[in-house]
C-alpha cells in the first residue's frame, strides 16, 4: 500500500528542506522538494549603490558567503563592461578555488559521509587490519594502526559518554549500511583527520580575503588589497608563501585520501551508481578567468540536454549570451505572487504567496529555474561532464584514476553512465576537488609571475553611466551555477535577483509541471525502512544542498532534528 | 623568557545575520566592541556571521569563548540573558537560538577532537524582529551598549585576567 513519507528539515547543518516521498513497494514513486521559508533576500538591495551589493550579498548565506560576494562583482562589471585587472582575476580565483575545495572536503566527511558511514560499526573494527586496508589503498601517512586505534578510542570515550553529539542523527545499524567495521574506523579517523584539513583551505581564503567567513578583499573592479611584496600590511610574499604551504598539504589530502575514500564507498555500495539520477539536462558556466574581461577560463562550461554529450553546447565568456538568454524563473508552483509565466531574472519578481502545502499547486519558497524552458541539474557533476564533452584532460584525468580506483576495489566495470548518480555526484565533486587544488597551484604561479614581471594592478575604478545597465555574472560555486542578475539605473539598484544553485537542483515542479532535479532524482529509490529514510538522505544529500540563501532565513519554530513523520 | 608562554586564548564571537534585522545583534555587538576598543588587546574578536566550520580553527583550545547572539528568552524585547558551561547546549539544542545548529556542531565538534573550550558563556538579547532589515529594532539597538558592557565585563572577569581557571 503506498505510504506518504515527509522529512523535515533534511539537512544536517543547513535546514530549511523538507521532502515527501510517496512510498509504494520499498521504493519512492513520486517526491517533492520543499524550501519552507520565504526567500526575498534580494530586495534589501534595491535602491542601494551596485559597488555595496556583494558585501550584502555574502551575507545571504553563513556557509557560501565568498561565492556571492563574487557573484555579485562579476554582475556589475558585466553591467560596466568593466575589466579587471590579471592580478584581480588571479587572487578571486585563488579565494575562490580555496573556498571550494574546503566546502568539498567538509561535504564529504561532515556532511553526508556518515549517510553511509556507520560510527557504532566503527567500534567493533581492529585497528591493525583497518591499517592494513587503509594502506593497500593509499600511500597517506597517516594510515598507520596507532592512528586507527586512537580514533577507536577517542570515539568509545565519545559515545560511552551518553553524548553521542554531532553523531546524535544518524541511522546507526541500519539495513542499509554495508560497509565493514575496518572501513567504517577508516572513514571515522579521515573524517577527524579532514577537521585539521579544511583549516588549510580556510587559511587561504583568511590570507587572501582579509577576514573570513566574510571576506574584505573584493571590489567591483578588482581587489581591494594592494600588492606589495615588502609590506606586512598587504599582500606581502610572506603570505604568498603560506599560500602555497597550505596548498600542497591540501593536495597531498585530496589526493591521497579524499578521492580514494569517495572511490571505497563507492566499491562497497555500487548499487548506488545507478540509483538517483533523476534530470540529465546539466548546466555549468566556464570559470577561473584567465584574462582582464572572461573570455579564457580554466575551466569549461556548456549545456548538456538529455545526457547528451555531444550535443553540449558550449558557455564560453562572461556575459555569455546563451546563458542569459535561456534562464528563466516558474513560480507556478512556489509561494509567490505569479500568473506571468516563467520570467527572465532581469524581470524576476519576488512577492510572497503562501497557501499552505499543496502538492498539486504552490508548495514550496524555492522558484523552479529552467534552462531552454526544461529543468537542469547543476553542481561538480555537470562540470564535470562538460569536461568530458569538452576533452578538458585534465579534469578526465582525475575521473579516469577515481573510476579506475572503484574498478579495483569492487572488481567491476564503472560505465560513464554511472555517474548520472547518487555516487556519481559524489565521485564528480571528487574530481572537482583534486583539479580545484592544481588549479589553486596553477593561479597561485599566474600570480607571482604576474607580479614578478612587474605588474601590481589590483583595481579598475568602476564608472556608473546615466540611465539603465543590467548585467550578470556567474560563478561555479560547489554547489553549481550561481548567477547573479542586476539592473542598475542612474548607478543605483532597481532589480537584482540570485538565482541559486540549490534554486536549480531543489526546483519544485516548473511551468510544465516537470519535476526538479531533487525530486526527479528520488523517483524510484529503494527504502529498506520506510520509517527510517536513509536513502531518501543519500541521494539528496549528494547534490550538497544548501538553502539558507535559496530561501529565506530564520525560522524559529523549527525542529531540531532530521524526523520523519509516516502519514 | 616569555617567548614560549601560552597567552590567554580569548574569543568573542557575534553571531547572527546582517540582513535580518535583530538577528544580526551579536555581530552587530562584536563591530561596536571592535571600533570602540573596549577589549582586552589579546581578545581575538570574530564576527562569525551564520558560518560553522570555517570557526573550528580559530574555536580550538580556548580559556574562554563568549558569544554573543539573538537568543529567544521569552522575556521582552532587548532584554539580556547571560548562561554559561552546559546550560548553552540545552540552550543551542533547544530552539531558543536561530544559529542552533551551526554552534552546537561546532561545539560538539571540538568536543569530539577534545579541543572544546574550557569556559564558554553565551551573553544574549532578546530580539523583536527577525525580518529582511539592514536595521536593528530600536528596542534592541537600545540594548546594545549594555549588550557590549555585559561581553566585556565576562572578558574582564578576575579569574580570567589572572591567567585562566
Amino acid at each position: 500500500m503506498a505510504k506518504r513519507i515527509v522529512i523535515d528539515p533534511i539537512t544536517r547543518i543547513e535546514g530549511h528542506l523538507r521532502i515527501d516521498c510517496e512510498v509504494d513497494g520499498g521504493k519512492v514513486t513520486e517526491a517533492w522538494a520543499s524550501g519552507t521559508m520565504f526567500r526575498g533576500v534580494e530586495q534589501i538591495l534595491l535602491g542601494r549603490d551596485p559597488r555595496d551589493a556583494w558585501a550584502i550579498t555574502q551575507r545571504f548565506c553563513g556557509v557560501c558567503t565568498t561565492v556571492h560576494a563574487i557573484a555579485s562583482v562579476r554582475a556589475v562589471e558585466n553591467a560596466l563592461q568593466l575589466g579587471v585587472p590579471k592580478n584581480a582575476q588571479y587572487i578571486r580565483n585563488l579565494m575562490i578555488a580555496a573556498h571550494a575545495i574546503h566546502d568539498e572536503i567538509v561535504h564529504f566527511y561532515q556532511l553526508s559521509a556518515l549517510d553511509w558511514v556507520d560510527i557504532t560499526s566503527a567500534l567493533n573494527a581492529d585497528p591493525k587490519a583497518t591499517a592494513a586496508l587503509a594502506q593497500s589503498l593509499s600511500d597517506w601517512p597517516l594510515n598507520g594502526a596507532m592512528v586507527h586505534a586512537a580514533t577507536k578510542e577517542r570515539l568509545a570515550a565519545f559515545v560511552q559518554n551518553g553524548q553521542l553529539g554531532i553523531f546524535a542523527n544518524g541511522y546507526w545499524g541500519h539495513p542499509a549500511m554495508k560497509l565493514p567495521p575496518e572501513v567504517n574506523l577508516l572513514a571515522v579517523t579521515h573524517y577527524l583527520q579532514a577537521l585539521d584539513v579544511q583549516r588549510k583551505a580556510n587559511k587561504i581564503v583568511s590570507i587572501l580575503g582579509s577576514k573570513t567567513p566574510h571576506i574584505q578583499n573584493v571590489a567591483v573592479g578588482g581587489v581591494s588589497n594592494a600588492i606589495a611584496l615588502e609590506s606586512q600590511s598587504v599582500l606581502s610574499l610572506e603570505r604568498l608563501l603560506a599560500v602555497k604551504e597550505a596548498i600542497d598539504e591540501l593536495k597531498q589530502f585530496v589526493m591521497q585520501v579524499y578521492t580514494v575514500d569517495v572511490a571505497a564507498v563507492a566499491a562497497f555500495y555500487p548499487e548506488w551508481t545507478t540509483i538517483g539520477k533523476g534530470v540529465t539536462n546539466y548546466l555549468a558556466a566556464p570559470d577561473f578567468p584567465l584574462d582582464e574581461r572572461g573570455t579564457k577560463f580554466m575551466t569549461n562550461g556548456g549545456y548538456i540536454a538529455d545526457g547528451n554529450l555531444e550535443g553540449m553546447k558550449p558557455i564560453s565568456t562572461f556575459g555569455d549570451p546563451y546563458l542569459r538568454e535561456n534562464v528563466a524563473e516558474s513560480v507556478k508552483h512556489a509561494w509567490y505572487q505569479g500568473g506571468k509565466g516563467p520570467l527572465h531574472p532581469y524581470k524576476g519578481e519576488t512577492v510572497a504567496e503562501y497557501t499552505d502545502f499543496q502538492e498539486n499547486g504552490k508548495y514550496s519558497f524555492v522558484k523552479s529555474p529552467t534552462f531552454e524552458g526544461k529543468p537542469a541539474q547543476v553542481g561538480p557533476l555537470a562540470r564535470v561532464l562538460v569536461a568530458v564533452a569538452t576533452k578538458d584532460d585534465a579534469i578526465v584525468s582525475h575521473l579516469t584514476r577515481v573510476i579506475g580506483m572503484v574498478e579495483s576495489i569492487a572488481k567491476i566495470k564503472v560505465p560513464l553512465t554511472a555517474l548520472h548518480s547518487t555516487l556519481g555526484r559524489h565521485a564528480a565533486r571528487a574530481v572537482m576537488c583534486a583539479r580545484n587544488v592544481e588549479i589553486l597551484d596553477a593561479q597561485w604561479k599566474l600570480l607571482m609571475d604576474n607580479i614578478a614581471a612587474g605588474d601590481v594592478s589590483t583595481f579598475e575604478k568602476p564608472v556608473f553611466p546615466p540611465g539603465e545597465v543590467s548585467g550578470y555574472g556567474f560563478h561555479e560555486a560547489p554547489r553549481g551555477l550561481l548567477s547573479h542578475w542586476i539592473v542598475i539605473e542612474n548607478g543605483i539598484i532597481k532589480n537584482y535577483q540570485a538565482v541559486v544553485p540549490t534554486t536549480w537542483n531543489a526546483a519544485p515542479r516548473n511551468e510544465a509541471n516537470q519535476p526538479g532535479p531533487y525530486e526527479a532524482s528520488l523517483v524510484g529509490t529503494p527504502l529498506a525502512d520506510p520509517e527510517r529514510p536513509l536513502e531518501v538522505l543519500r541521494t539528496i544529500h549528494s547534490f550538497d544542498p544548501c538553502l539558507a540563501c535559496a530561501v529565506h532565513l530564520v525560522d524559529p519554530s523549527r525542529r531540531d532534528i532530521v524526523s520523519v513523520r509516516a502519514l | 623568557m616569555d617567548s614560549g608562554a601560552p597567552a590567554r586564548r580569548v574569543v568573542v564571537l557575534g553571531v547572527g545575520n546582517l540582513i535580518m534585522g535583530d538577528e544580526g545583534v551579536g555581530v552587530r555587538c562584536v563591530q561596536r566592541l571592535e571600533a570602540e576598543g573596549a577589549l582586552p588587546p589579546d581578545t581575538v574578536i570574530l564576527d562569525g556571521g551564520t558560518s560553522t566550520h570555517e570557526l573550528l580553527g580559530d574555536l580550538e583550545d580556548l580559556d574562554l569563548l563568549v558569544i554573543v547572539d539573538a537568543v529567544a528568552t521569552g522575556g521582552a524585547p532587548g532584554s539580556l540573558v547571560r548562561l554559561e558551561g552546559d546550560a548553552i547546549p540545552s540552550i543551542l539544542s533547544n530552539t531558543l537560538s536561530p544559529h542552533q545548529h551551526g554552534i552546537h556542531d561546532l561545539l560538539g565538534t571540538l568536543q569530539l577532537l577534545g579541543r572544546a573550550p574550557k569556559r564558554v558563556v553565551l551573553v544574549g538579547v532578546t530580539p523583536l524582529r527577525m525580518t529582511l532589515s539592514l536595521e536593528l529594532s530600536p528596542e534592541v539597538a537600545a540594548a546594545l551598549p549594555e549588550l557590549a558592557a555585559r561581553v566585556c565585563a565576562e572578558v574582564k572577569r578576575p579569574e580570567m585576567t589572572l591567567g585562566g581557571v
